[in-house]
């Protein structure tokens, strides 16, 4: 058994771009040490929107891209013995292992082993009702509206249980994203599910990758501070896990981007609170006393992180619909284009109060303040920079139907004819809101089953 | 040592991520040699400040002193987050650069570029 392992990184989240992978399996390829690729593709709630989609569509509902970003690595993989996981089952992890089936006879490989993970579909059958929410989503009342989804957060040990019975594929659902590092990891040295030292490293090398370049200079650069080069290239990220401890940061070499000790600080502490305490299914991840050496170009070595036992509840995140998101734009260019601005701005508002559409409502000039002002438009409205050469005004409203928030949207399209001097541009769409609570479940709660197939045996 | 006043951006950077209503933006002076400043003058009350217009209720600071590095988790500040919020940038990820243009005061041969007017 090696004493290192690679682990590869195809996808940071759904909508990733889908020709990452190939440069990181070309080199773990060429590298030939053992390794294993994992892809992670479901933000919060990208889970109910593929239940919207199963609804629609039985076979449907898990991640949409797979079959292009599998396709030109599946053979590779298969061949090099390299494991790929992932969470794009996203709702529907048979349907997702179907199709992974369906790809692997076409290329000529009906032997490959294809494993599901399921149970974390909890929807029908822990009662939300009776547990204590997440401390970050405290305060909302969702009793007014629906759920359509309820999935725990399942660690790795189900995921290396697929392993170990042989799976080249493993599809789950929802699952915590670091997870899908430490399993192959946890497969691979035999660590045991109470190695809290061991598995905190496996869980710094998921944190640090599973957000694919946001490591290797995505969401990292900022021209003339900190550039990468080739950003239109940037190559997704490998680490290097050795057995006694040691995790190493990389890339493949004939990519963008960059890994360094200003990129790893970054991703180190995204979405993290406290430092001493992150979270996972797996263990309680403490990164207090890290350190960080630049190994030589684009080579970060980590160490020093350590494990606390893991927590003895499980994160379930349940989403909810209930209401409607309108949306509508228009712009004004040229002299005086602020004061037509906030004119508009106030009228759109004036109108869906008027017409007793909205629940919520909300304008933003888009060039003065959109993204940092809170829904009274405080910023904006006491904006008192230059004048800018041209303003786009937003509409957003909350409503309980699509009739409404579709006639709220439109307010700024009879802007045109009704609205101030020179407005233009109207565009508006309505969209179904998804809300997302969560919730700590005792583990009993949350069985899972794993079950590995040959392609030619996925129908 | 003469002292100028410069967005955090100059000498510093940053990134945002969320979790439900709460937002952490982490910050890392590009010297190291800048993170006691930087400890003593980007407060949490300082950090809250910036977000109260939109309703945020508190803000920790987390000091790495390993990695030159600062971790502040913002409670409430996502107007109900990526799925409740109106705003278009219900993940906060802007949000960071809003962090980044805080003022510090700082040593001028400190300073990564000069901020343009200075």
């Amino acid at each position: 058994m090696s004493d290192l392992f690679l682990v590869g990184n195809g996808a940071g989240f759904s909508g990733d771009r889908v020709d990452a992978p190939v440069p990181v399996v070309r080199e773990l390829v060429r590298r030939g040490l053992p390794a294993a690729m994992f892809f992670e593709c479901l933000a919060e709630r990208t889970i109910a929107l593929a239940q919207i989609e199963k609804r629609r569509d039985p076979e449907a509902g898990y991640e949409p891209m797979l079959e292009r970003l599998l396709e030109p690595i599946l053979a590779d993989c298969a061949r090099a013995g390299i494991p790929i996981l992932g969470n794009f089952g996203a709702a529907n992890p048979p349907a997702a292992a179907r199709c992974v089936a369906r790809l692997a006879r076409r290329l000529g490989l009906p032997e490959l082993r294809i494993g599901v993970v399921s149970g974390d579909d909890v929807s029908g059958s822990v009662d939300l009702a009776a547990l204590s929410p997440h401390e970050a989503d405290a305060g909302f009342d969702m009793s007014a509206w629906s759920m359509v989804s309820a999935n725990a957060y399942i660690g790795a040990a189900p995921l290396a249980e697929a392993l170990g019975r042989g799976a080249q594929v493993v599809v789950a659902g929802r699952t915590s994203d670091p997870s899908l590092a430490v399993a192959p990891l946890m497969h691979h040295f035999g660590w045991a599910e109470d190695d809290w030292q061991a598995l905190a490293l496996g869980a710094a090398c998921g944190h640090l990758l599973e957000c694919g370049s946001q490591v290797t200079g995505g969401v990292f650069w900022d021209p003339g501070f900190k550039d990468i080069p080739d950003p239109a290239n940037i190559g997704f990220p490998i680490a290097e896990v050795g057995r006694g401890g040691g995790l190493v940061v990389t890339k493949p070499e004939d990519t963008g981007g960059l890994v360094d000790l200003r990129s790893v600080k970054e991703q180190l502490l995204y979405e993290l609170h406290d430092p001493a305490a992150y979270m996972t299914p797996d263990v309680v991840m403490d990164i207090t006393g890290v350190t960080l050496e630049q190994q030589g170009r684009d080579r970060v070595a980590l160490r020093g992180v350590r494990g606390h036992p893991r927590p003895e509840r499980l994160k379930v995140t349940a989403c909810y619909e209930g209401s409607w998101l309108g949306e509508g734009e228009v712009s004004v260019a040229g002299p005086n284009a602020l004061a037509r601005a906030r004119a508009t701005a106030d009228v759109l508002l004036q109108r869906v109060k008027r017409r007793g559409l909205a629940r919520r409502a909300r304008a933003d000039l888009i060039g003065i303040s959109s993204v940092h002002d809170s829904d009274d438009g405080a910023l904006w409205r006491s904006y008192d920079g230059p004048e800018p050469p041209e303003v786009r005004i937003r509409l957003a409203v909350e409503c309980t139907s699509r009739e409404d928030a579709d006639q709220a949207a439109r307010e700024v399209l009879a802007m045109l004819c009704c609205g101030t001097a020179g407005t233009s541009g109207a565009r508006w769409r309505v969209t179904p809101r998804i809300l997302t609570r969560s919730f700590l479940v005792p583990r009993e709660m949350v069985p899972t089953e794993v079950t590995v197939r040959e392609a030619r045996a996925w129908n | 040592m003469e002292l100028i006043e410069v967005p955090l951006h100059a000498v510093a950077h940053s990134r945002a991520g969320d979790k439900g209503n709460r937002v952490n933006l982490s910050l890392m002076p590009y010297d190291p040699a800048l993170y006691p400043l930087l400890a003593e003058q980007v407060t949490e009350e300082r950090v809250l400040a910036l977000f109260r217009h939109r309703g945020a209720t508190r803000c920790r600071r987390y000091d790495l002193p390993l990695i030159h590095a600062f971790n502040f988790v913002v409670d409430d500040a996502l107007e109900g987050g990526v799925n409740g919020a109106l705003n278009l940038d219900g993940h906060g990820k802007s949000l960071s650069f809003r962090l980044l243009a805080l003022t510090v005061r700082v040593p001028r041969e400190a300073i990564r570029r000069p901020p343009p007017g200075c």
